[in-house]
């Protein structure tokens, strides 16, 4: 069994959220973080309290640090020495690593994401705009009466329009896969591995190879905490259109290429199960829609290319030890909606969003250094992701098709990273000991 | 191809998850982990041979996700020591897929033997990046190496051989 009544809502639920807001804050000293920290523990719902009461709560939210965030709320340095290499460099260190080259650089990162003095952050999502209104003035308040905390920067986040379910500006639906974790007292859903094992994603328990070991100390800090590597990707709508409509003659067209780059139509009906015509009914059925593998139902990728996004960031049986290299995922989109038939405005509008697991070096860093980037995963030679992948237009994109396959040469980049961290997510003692220092 | 001194082209570096890849040559990717063994251990290294011939005979494609074309294990001896060296080569790309190929030597019993080479961690199963630390640590990179058939994957060459075969099988039944 979990702790449930001590482990951060957001590693195990989604908030029914259609808005949020991202605070990215700094301490001036230790005293200050605290009495912030104090203020602000009692509003953040563990699973078991979230879950109890979401039908009437309106807002959640989430407290999560960096590593020198730690260490500003006075953690000691032999404490701070035991965490995990990755996670004390920090996102910006590890860029060569993720491939975040070129525009995707920290150099030029937004927000102050790359800044030693990012402490922590503050994750609200809420149920509607309204309520986004007012916690953002209750968060000022607060901030108001803690003296030595400061505002880096913040981020907007709302669903995108027009659609009445979760998707992002390029129109694919999202939040379709769920992972259920041994003890959550979830079910697991077709097609989504089966239960796994609480360690991949919460300090303190087994994971696949067996009981915790080298867990960051002390155990009050680590126990029910996890590591959550925060990624904002910029999504170009305009060249995404472009490019479907330049290499799709007809309006099907576009949406198979969309699909194919995806492994998913737009609707979320996924490629495997429904690999020539769009089947949106599939696509809104929690038991059907994940319901699918690759080795035996698509080997050669006829449905779902062998680089496409989907495939490539959980190849599922076709990957070894893929349990080891599982990921939950939150997160929002924020910025403008580009209406269908307006052109690119040149606004940001994005992804902003979070990997959750016990291990970034061997999950989230695995899967951006080795699955997303890899030029020759499955053999392919001369590609990489085509949706987050590292693209600087000399790249390419096969669709196997019988009876020849059809090769995409010079994809674009249709994202850029504007910024990004690592950041550790405290259970809530673990928060209260923190906060008493 | 030859290799500059440290196993790494500077001018194209490529980063892993721990530390810089070593970059694939017309022989595909491998390692040389040259160690000394702890006195007295070799017929535990015999022993290992037979029992890894043995899990192969038992499951065929249990080294299957490796991509392995060669594996090679030798013994030899300077000055009275004895050193063990341990050669592969394979497709994976090593550095990428560090953690999966460690789980697969678990699994398959191929790192046990490392248990008896001097200085390797003991906690070696549930402290992955220890493993890796010594491996990369004992990893003595190539200055020189040579393909017939460059760069080609093990997967190719199976494939060619598949079409040998059901090309052979055609001209059969052309009789
Ligand atoms: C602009 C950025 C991104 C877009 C537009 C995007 C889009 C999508 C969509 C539409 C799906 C299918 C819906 C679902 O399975 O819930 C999906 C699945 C997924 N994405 Fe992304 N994604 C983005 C970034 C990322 C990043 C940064 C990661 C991790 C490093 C990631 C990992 C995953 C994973 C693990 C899945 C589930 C695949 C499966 O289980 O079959 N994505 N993504």
């Amino acid at each position: 069994m979990l702790d449930l009544d001590d482990i951060q809502y957001l590693l195990l639920n989604r908030a029914p959220a259609r808005a949020g807001r991202y605070e990215f804050l700094s301490f001036h000293s230790a005293a200050a973080g605290r009495a912030w920290l104090s203020a602000m523990v009692e509003q953040v719902h563990s699973v078991q309290t979230m879950r109890a009461s979401i039908a009437d709560e309106k807002r959640w939210v989430t407290l999560a640090f960096t590593w020198n965030g730690l260490r500003a709320l006075g953690v000691d340095e032999a404490a701070l020495a035991t965490f995990p290499e990755e996670f004390r460099q920090g996102m910006a260190a590890r860029a060569e690593i993720l491939g975040d080259t070129g525009a995707n650089h920290p150099d030029h990162w937004v927000g102050g994401m790359a800044d030693p003095d990012l402490h922590a952050i503050v994750l609200l999502f809420t149920r509607d705009l309204e309520e986004q209104a007012r916690c953002q003035k209750e968060l000022a308040d607060l901030l108001a009466d803690a003296p030595g905390t400061e505002v880096l920067s913040t981020l907007d986040v709302a669903a995108v329009p027009p659609l009445d379910y979760a998707h992002d500006h390029f129109g694919y639906r999202d939040q379709l896969t769920n992972l259920a974790i041994e003890g959550s007292g979830d079910e697991p859903l077709p097609g989504s591995g089966g239960l796994l094992k609480p360690g991949e994603f919460i300090l303190g328990y087994p994971d696949e190879l067996g009981p915790p070991t080298a867990e960051p100390q002390p155990e009050v800090l680590s126990r029910n905490g996890s590591f959550m590597a925060y990624r904002r990707l910029q999504e170009h709508v305009g060249k995404f259109r472009d490019f479907l409509a330049q290499h799709g003659e007809t309006p099907a067209e576009q949406e198979l290429l969309a699909a194919k780059l995806m492994g998913r139509w737009r609707s979320g009906a996924p490629l495997v199960l429904a690999p020539d015509r769009d089947d949106p009914a599939l696509a809104a059925d929690p038991q059907r829609n994940n319901d699918f593998n690759y080795k035996q139902d698509d080997p050669y990728g006829y449905a779902v290319p062998l680089g496409a996004h989907i495939r490539r960031v959980n190849p599922r049986d076709t990957a070894a030890s893929i349990n080891r290299h599982r990921m939950i995922r939150r997160g929002a989109t924020y910025g403008p909606h580009l209406p269908d038939d307006a052109p690119e405005d040149g606004q940001e509008r994005g992804i902003a969003a979070f990997v959750l697991c016990a291990s970034l070096i061997r999950q989230f860093e695995f899967a951006q250094n080795v699955w997303i980037n890899d030029k020759n995963f499955h053999e392919l030679g001369n590609e990489r992701d085509p949706i987050i992948g590292t693209q600087d237009g000399t790249l390419e994109f096969k669709i196997p098709t019988r009876p020849i396959r059809r090769r995409i040469t010079g994809l674009p980049a249709f994202t850029t990273v504007r910024g990004g961290a690592y950041f550790f997510i405290p259970g809530l003692k673990a928060l209260r000991w923190l906060a008493a220092g | 191809m030859a290799i500059p001194e440290g196993g790494f082209f500077p001018d194209e570096v490529e980063y892993g998850r721990y530390g810089p890849i070593f970059p694939k040559t017309p022989a595909c990717y491998g390692f040389t982990i040259v160690a000394k063994i702890i006195p007295g251990r070799e017929e535990v290294f015999r022993e290992h041979g037979r029992t890894i011939e043995k899990a192969v005979k038992d499951q065929p494609d249990i080294l299957a996700p490796l991509e392995l074309h060669y594996l090679r294990w030798v013994l030899f001896e300077i000055k009275g020591e004895t050193y063990f060296m341990y050669q592969g080569i394979f497709d994976t790309d090593f550095d990428k897929y560090t953690e999966d190929a460690v789980a697969l030597f678990s699994q398959s019993g191929i790192s046990t033997v490392f248990e008896n080479l001097e200085g390797f961690p003991a906690d070696w199963k549930t402290n992955p990046p220890a493993f890796i630390e010594f491996v990369r640590a004992h990893h003595c990179p190539s200055f020189l190496e040579y393909g017939e058939y460059p760069y080609v994957s093990a997967d190719e060459i199976k494939k060619s051989l598949r079409v040998k075969y059901l090309v052979s099988q055609i001209l059969d039944q052309m009789q």
